[in-house]
């Protein structure tokens, strides 16, 4: 584990808040606007995900923000054109599969090309849910090469071997998995974030939390479970999905999104405050 | 060449760690990968070794419940037809009408003998899943099948069958609602239920260890078929012919021959309507992987896919929903880069010829997947020329892959649709089929 860009400075003071949006979902116009609207909101670091056809590790919201980038035209080019028109003060991090990596090029140099290109527009990272640590070293290969960082997603079934497998292979900071299962917002905080942080308190690395996290009481009471940051992708996709579906006007749900931002990083804030004492959850 | 008396080894092309040449491999997300090394650990003790007796189980239960031995037949009609000797592997006989029960017999088996509780699968064709619940009533085990939209609305039957045994049927809306969206559902499944439920995948596809341990559990198919060879005929067949869709029944039929090189191997994958690819639509109307596709990573395995040239896995289409896919096991995509394994197709409209002409002239009512076998068949032995040169030769095994009565409603709407002149007028019955 090394430092190789700037995301593990996002780290630095305080929580840190990951947002996820699917690159062009709806529109890509639409789509700069929410991506700027949550780095006023306060990102520290971007997931922008480039949408792939067989999303396996989503559920449904990020699913459909997927077929709604894609109809619109989102391909892994003009997701780099997407990258070089935003306006941001956050890091990006780059979250698709595999095969979009790997296919980018002429396919025989593997996943160079698309480091390349990615480090060229400003990239500083990548997640690839489909890429376990046992197939990932072309990955962290080309990623040493161009100074990016490779993130792992650590799962509330990652134990022992594996998970030093990972440990040895990561940069910038873990993506642990609240849950089992797929994306998607929830109502509750799940149970499973504490062992998980229990296992990985030793590691030096920062350690945001993703998964279902939908509010700022989520976030709260996640950044005082002991996370370093906290990712967030459903539950805004549902705003962007709300605001497509009703026909609002982008700038109303841009402001929506900003709103939202500051309730989680609010949030979190309160829960690093709150040093290590549990709130209870609010009531409904 | 190879002496065909000599016992040969099963030809394994596998790497310990699981990969097929440039093949293979484990792209899923991290939540499953314990779960895929469970299943390694399994796999190796119980399959590979017989631990606890499990390989002696699983062949006394494909026995009395299953029905294997299962026979070789010589197709006396298409024999005589073609001047050649035409042999019938007929797994369409295996409990169920299709080979799958090999594999999902074998998988429910293990998950039971690994302590799981509940089982999942995806099916495209219906018979996986119906090989799956009838399997999972066996052994009392719950299940749940996923099928994509339109695969549940052209195999209903088999939806019926499933429901019978006592599985839920979980109808998959994404994308085109085939294969492809079915596969990816289970595994989101499985990624929530991962500790307490195994997924039946139901061809050789997938992260390793499926691959090899799917392909073992159906190379009885190939065990049986080279003895009943050597049995009946003396020597070897001259080829072996099998429909591709993931490549399950393929690899069964193909494993025990693939050390003897002079048995010529042909994957028979669905042409759909065209090969021609749209590639701003991101579709195929074909399903002919393993002739026209590419390198690259989907459901697990590093193979040979129908994607476009960013990588986006296209929309693929046949007639027959169990060969209506994207991809194709590692396995197959391997043996075919070696040269082992040659990749042939047939489209949608020869594959009903042969659909007919099998059920008229043998009595054989087969699947739409088998019929592109003798589709195939029938492109190479009708026409005049000299044997010597096709890549069928004299004699030739036909692996039957599972009968067809999930696919009447679809053959008969096809076939007035294609004004197929060899088939029985079915017209004075409209009306009373729907
Ligand atoms: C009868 C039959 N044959 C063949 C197939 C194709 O699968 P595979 O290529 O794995 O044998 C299916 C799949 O549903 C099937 O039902």
């Amino acid at each position: 584990m090394s430092d190789r860009s700037t995301i593990a400075d996002a780290f630095a003071d305080g929580p840190a808040f990951i947002p996820y949006l699917a690159a062009g979902d709806p529109s890509y116009e639409a789509s700069l606007e929410y991506v700027e609207a949550l780095d006023r909101g306060g990102a520290d670091i971007i997931e922008l995900g480039l949408p792939f056809s067989e999303p396996i590790a989503e559920g449904p919201t990020i699913q459909e923000a997927i077929v709604r980038a894609l109809e619109g035209g989102m391909t892994p080019e003009r997701f780099f054109e997407f990258v070089e028109d935003l306006e941001v003060e956050a890091s990006l991090v780059c979250m698709t599969y595999y095969n979009l990596i790997y296919q980018y090029g002429t396919g025989e140099e593997g996943p160079r090309p698309f480091v390349e290109r990615a480090a060229a527009v400003g990239i500083e990272g990548f997640v690839v849910p489909d890429l376990p640590a046992e197939e990932a070293d072309p990955l962290r290969a080309a990623c040493d090469e161009f100074g990016l960082d490779l993130i792992f997603i650590v799962a509330p079934t990652t134990r022992g071997e594996r998970l030093e497998r990972m440990m040895d292979r990561v940069s910038g900071y873990v993506y642990v998995q609240a849950r089992l299962g797929t994306t998607g917002a929830r109502d509750d905080v799940s149970d499973q974030t504490g062992a998980t942080l229990e296992r990985l308190a030793g590691y030096d690395v920062p350690k945001a939390v993703g998964f279902g996290i939908k509010t700022g009481d989520h976030a709260e009471r996640i950044v005082a479970a002991g996370a370093d940051g906290i990712i967030v992708g459903s539950a805004l996709i549902d705003i962007v999905a709300d605001g497509h579906a009703s026909g609002a006007a982008v700038e109303e749900t841009a402001a929506a999104l900003e709103t939202r931002a500051r309730e989680l990083v609010d949030g979190a804030a309160r829960g690093a405050a709150a040093d290590g004492n549990v709130p209870e959850p609010e009531q409904p | 060449m190879t002496d065909p008396t000599q016992t040969t080894k099963p030809g394994r092309t596998d790497r310990p760690d699981g990969s097929f040449g440039r093949f293979g491999g484990q792209y899923v997300p991290e939540a499953l990968m314990p779960a895929l090394e469970e299943l390694e650990d399994a796999y190796g003790r119980y399959v590979l070794e017989n631990e606890d007796g499990f390989m002696d189980e699983f062949r006394a239960r494909l026995a009395d419940f299953g029905g294997r031995p299962i026979p070789l037949q010589r197709a006396d009609r298409l024999s005589e037809r073609y001047d050649r000797e035409v042999y019938l592997k007929r797994e369409d006989l295996l409990h169920g009408g299709a080979h799958k029960l090999n594999n999902a017999l074998g998988q429910v088996l293990l998950a039971k003998y690994m302590g799981k509780e509940r089982i999942i699968a995806e099916t495209g064709a219906g018979q996986h899943g119906t090989a799956t619940a009838m399997a999972a009533a066996h052994l009392d085990m719950p299940c749940e099948i996923y099928m994509g939209r339109t695969d549940v609305n052209r195999q209903r039957p088999n939806v019926f069958r499933m429901r019978i045994n006592g599985a839920d049927v979980n109808p998959v809306d994404a994308g085109r609602g085939t294969l492809k969206e079915a596969i990816s559902e289970t595994m989101r499944d499985w990624s929530r239920t991962v500790e307490h439920t195994h997924y039946v995948i139901g061809s050789i596809v997938g992260p390793h260890p499926f691959p090899a341990m799917v392909r073992d559990f159906h190379a009885v198919i190939s065990e049986e078929a080279r003895e009943q060879c050597l049995d009946r005929l003396g020597d070897l067949p001259d080829a072996v012919v099998a429909c591709a869709g993931g490549g399950s029944n393929t690899m069964g039929a193909f494993h025990h021959f693939i050390p003897d090189e002079d048995v010529s191997l042909l994957a028979v994958e669905a042409g759909g309507s065209s090969l021609e690819v749209d590639e701003a639509a991101g579709v195929a109307p074909n399903s002919a992987t393993l002739s026209t596709g590419d390198e690259g990573v989907l459901h697990g395995a590093r193979t040979t896919l129908l994607q476009d040239s960013h990588g986006q896995i296209m929309e693929s289409h046949s007639v027959s929903a169990g060969l209506d896919y994207a991809g194709v096991g590692p396995e197959l995509a391997h043996l075919v880069e070696t040269g082992r394994v040659t990749p042939v197709n047939v489209g949608d409209r020869v594959a009903l010829e042969g659909f007919h002409r099998l059920s008229t002239e043998e009595g054989i009512i087969p699947a739409l997947e088998t019929a592109h076998a003798f589709g195939y068949l029938h492109e190479v032995c009708a026409e005049d020329g000299a044997i010597d040169d096709d890549p069928l030769g004299e004699t030739i095994v036909v692996n039957v892959s599972g009968r067809g009565d999930k696919d009447l409603e679809t053959v008969i709407e096809k076939t007035a649709e294609m004004g197929l002149e060899a088939a029985p007028d079915m017209s004075v019955f409209d009306g009373g089929l729907r």
